[in-house]
């Protein structure tokens, strides 16, 4: 099977039109084979697009995508269960699971397992595919060697492997909503101030680094992850499904240089020279690497770290 | 009533003494390697050490429960195994697991040894705690520290285990096991090697003025004035800029400690099987204070009186205590 | 638990010790030599925790002594010296605190992440040996200071009924000595 590109879910709390026009540009004139759609952090954000989901499945379907549908990474208050609960119910939908609450639901039932889901090693893997899971989205920081062994598995059990290639990394998660804190709120009184931000609001260090990205109850690394320089290595390792992470910046571009890292139209340095000339950065892709994941390791010096 | 049991850490031998002697109904303790979520250097038990442990615990009638909660990493999942292995040839009395290759390996190599759910398998509602029940017969699930006190009571009520909640030590704010924050700052991860913050990347310096200062790797995670009190090195306890706020802040959580000792009658209340304290990286000074403290007062609850409170604030992190999101949703 | 005074309180300023030569420091170095073999023969466990870091050099700096003290933990070859605070001193790790509380956390009667929080305790250099070296301490059972002090004879019982004097907590702990 070709490779295929994937687009994660919005993360952060874009408003609703901004998504309709989003996931339009993206049904229209994208190269993504699989779209992710949900809210997966916030709770409280997802009543603001849940009408427009069956137009925009709609959609993406004649533009010949995917759809799949991500549940909440976090699942504590009766509103998250019931969400979580009611989205695993649609037989119908193909679901990634991002958190134990939805695993019940899909039992017996194919499914995904999102990278919230701390899959590491392969009888995990193994475990959750005797029960329905067909693909699974590695956690992020996991590095190189780790996912090797676990393709290796994958293969044999006919499971599909997911890594993020692109976009800032999710790194944390917690029950207080950091966005309303930074502006000296509760979560139950955020007045949806994440939306202000809508590729995280950043924290810099008191030595002067800018170090994370926090998007309500989420915290994201400053740097956007790109492997683009390693997808060959990838692609010999077994991975098939490599996911983009959206942003504000021209998601079209960002997948159409990833395509053609996959169609092999393009090579490292050049990709990595275009989604140098869209602005956004740093870049970083230390986790894959064994190393600290907000470095560089630059491909063409080998060891060298940027 | 019923009498909960009183966990308690051990990062040694002579801590675990303490701990027992000082009325622990449970101790909790790990091997020295990346199996358990407090991998730091010069702590832990060698296998030998947990033999002689349990020994000694089980004559003074108290359990021990071994923590096996990183997430087992492909490659070498055979460490994982080894320390289930040998746990249960040491004899312990329940293993506390996050990883589900680890919980499905021990439910069937050790099936009728209790198993317990870690915290950093962050299950936080009735429906992924009675998965883990379902699927490999988990007796207890230990709660994330984000449940108000109701919400603990409404759970209780819904799930088909024993709760484990924390009542004092370090107030984790993120959703454990699905933290790399540490790993992001320094390549090393909490998940997959089981430290966070290692005293390894951790370095304080102080100035002439007598600030001192505190990195995680090349980052500065926090400045203490003089007079200030600190808290770990950890990203989560450190102070940021950002662009709403005109000065440094903390941004995720002040250094402070979760102590619960005045909401011990409703937690009791609630149908909480067992009280957890937190800090096998800490010291016998410390388990001898808290567990000594805190048995009092669970048995003068028990009995019906009201708890004597002692003053712990000298054992807290920044030297403040909170209820943290035990007592109110605002905390959120 | 030790009763904890404010903190600015503790941070008044504290007594400037002249700079003892080091010749007046000769004697105290058999006695410290002494007292560091005794604790390296009787207590092998406590290597075994410090693993790699028996190798680090540690400067202990009790901020109310006039003088500081060299550790290098070796299993084999420990040493453990008084320099003058004039000194100038190659080391790993430094560990400055007041005596009393340095001693009572080697002793593991006080909590070295509390004292930490209260300022009462600073490690500069690397900081894993020194959290290291603590936790192997802290493995211990009992009073080492009291187990040194008794070794030392009727001089080091004195010292121990001193400390103790000073230390109003563990009555029954100083009895025994």
């Amino acid at each position: 099977m070709p490779p295929k590109l994937t687009l994660g879910p919005i993360l952060f709390h874009w408003d609703a039109d901004t998504k309709r026009d989003f996931y339009a540009r993206i049904a229209d004139e994208s190269p993504i084979d699989t779209v992710y759609l949900g809210e997966v952090v916030c709770s409280k954000r997802a009543p603001f697009f849940e009408r427009y989901l069956p137009d925009i499945v709609e959609r993406l379907e004649r533009g010949g995508k995917t759809s799949v549908f991500s549940t909440l990474s976090e699942v504590m208050l009766p509103r998250e269960r019931k969400m979580t609960t009611e989205l695993c119910a649609q037989a119908d939908r193909m679901i990634e699971v991002n958190n134990a609450a939805g695993l019940g639901a899909v039992y017996g039932r194919p499914h995904r397992i999102g990278p919230m889901m701390n899959v590491y090693n392969e009888r995990t893997m193994a475990h959750l595919a005797a029960r329905g899971a067909r693909h699974i989205a590695l956690p992020p920081e996991l590095p190189r060697t780790v996912a090797a062994e676990m393709a290796g598995n994958a293969r044999q059990i006919g499971v599909a492997l997911e890594v993020q290639v692109f976009g800032r990394i999710p790194l944390a998660l917690s029950a207080r909503c950091f966005h309303a804190r930074a502006h000296g709120r509760s979560k139950d009184e955020c007045q949806f101030v994440c939306e202000n931000d809508p590729d995280g609001l950043t924290l810099t260090t008191l030595g002067g680094d800018r170090m994370l990205a926090i998007n309500g109850i989420q915290t994201l690394s400053y740097g956007y992850l790109n492997l683009a320089a390693e997808i060959e290595d990838m692609l010999a390792l077994g991975i098939g499904h490599f996911r983009l992470s959206p942003h504000r910046t021209d998601m079209i571009a960002v997948a159409t240089i990833f395509a053609d890292r996959l169609a092999g139209r393009s090579d490292g340095p050049t990709a990595m020279k275009a989604l140098g000339a869209l602005g956004i950065g740093p870049f970083v892709n230390g986790f894959w690497h064994g190393l600290a994941g907000h470095l560089y390791r630059d491909q063409r010096v080998g060891t060298g770290l940027a | 009533m019923n009498r909960p049991e009183l966990v308690c850490p051990a990062g040694t031998p002579a801590m675990l003494r303490a701990a027992a002697d000082a009325g622990a109904d449970a101790i909790y303790c790990g091997f020295q390697n990346a199996t358990n979520a407090r991998n730091f250097a010069g702590l832990n038990f060698t296998p030998n050490q947990l033999q002689d442990a349990v020994a000694y615990a089980h004559a003074r009638g108290a359990k021990v429960l071994l923590a096996i909660n990183s997430f087992a990493t492909a490659g070498r999942y055979d460490l994982w195994q080894k320390a289930a292995d040998c746990g249960a040839a040491c004899g312990v009395d329940a293993f506390i697991v996050a990883d589900i290759g680890v919980a499905a390996y021990i439910a069937e190599r050790h099936a009728g040894r209790r198993l317990h759910l870690s915290v950093q398998a962050a299950a936080s509602s009735p429906e992924a705690i009675n998965f883990y029940c379902r699927e490999f017969g988990v007796r207890r699930a230990v709660l994330p520290r984000i449940l108000t006190l109701a919400e603990i009571h409404q759970l209780k009520t819904e799930i088909d285990c024993e709760i484990e909640t924390f009542i004092f030590g370090n107030h984790g704010l993120m959703v454990e096991g699905r933290c790399s924050l540490t790993n992001y700052a320094v390549g090393i991860s909490t998940n997959m090697d089981g430290a966070c913050s290692p005293a390894s990347e951790v370095h304080y310096d102080r100035n002439t003025a007598g600030v001192v200062t505190a990195r995680l790797g090349s980052h500065v995670i926090d400045r203490f004035a003089p007079t200030e009190q600190a808290g770990y090195p950890t990203i989560c306890k450190g102070r940021y800029c950002t662009s709403p706020r005109d000065e440094p802040y903390y941004a995720f959580e002040e250094p402070i400690s979760l102590n619960l000792m005045e909401m011990l009658p409703a937690l009791i209340g609630a149908g909480v099987d067992a009280l957890k304290i937190e800090g096998r990286q800490r010291s016998r000074a410390y388990v001898s204070s808290v567990v000594t403290s805190f048995r009092r007062a669970i048995d003068a609850v028990v009995a019906g009186r009201k708890p004597e409170l002692v003053d712990l604030v000298a054992l807290t992190e920044g030297q403040k205590q909170t209820q943290g999101a035990f007592a109110t949703k605002k905390w959120r | 638990m030790l009763p904890t005074p404010s903190l600015a309180a503790r941070h008044r300023r504290r007594p400037q010790w002249p700079h003892v030569p080091a010749v007046l420091l000769a004697p105290l170095q058999p006695l410290l030599q002494r007292i560091v073999r005794k604790v390296a023969r009787e207590q092998p466990a406590l290597f075994a925790r410090l693993g790699p870091h028996g190798r680090s050099r540690f400067l202990i700096d009790a901020r109310d002594l006039p003088f500081i003290l060299l550790l290098q933990p070796d299993p084999v070859h420990p040493r453990l010296r008084a320099l003058s605070r004039a000194a100038a001193v190659d080391c790993d790790t430094h560990i400055s605190g007041s005596c009393r509380e340095l001693v009572t956390m080697v002793d593991g009667r006080q909590d070295g992440d509390s004292l930490f929080f209260s300022r009462d305790l600073l490690i500069t250099g690397n900081l894993e040996a020194a959290v290291c070296l603590r936790n192997a301490l802290d493995d211990i059972d009992g009073s080492i200071m009291q187990h040194v002090c008794v070794a030392l004879g009727k001089p080091g019982k004195m010292l121990w009924s001193w400390f103790c004097s000073r230390e109003p907590l563990r009555g029954s702990e100083c009895a025994a000595a």
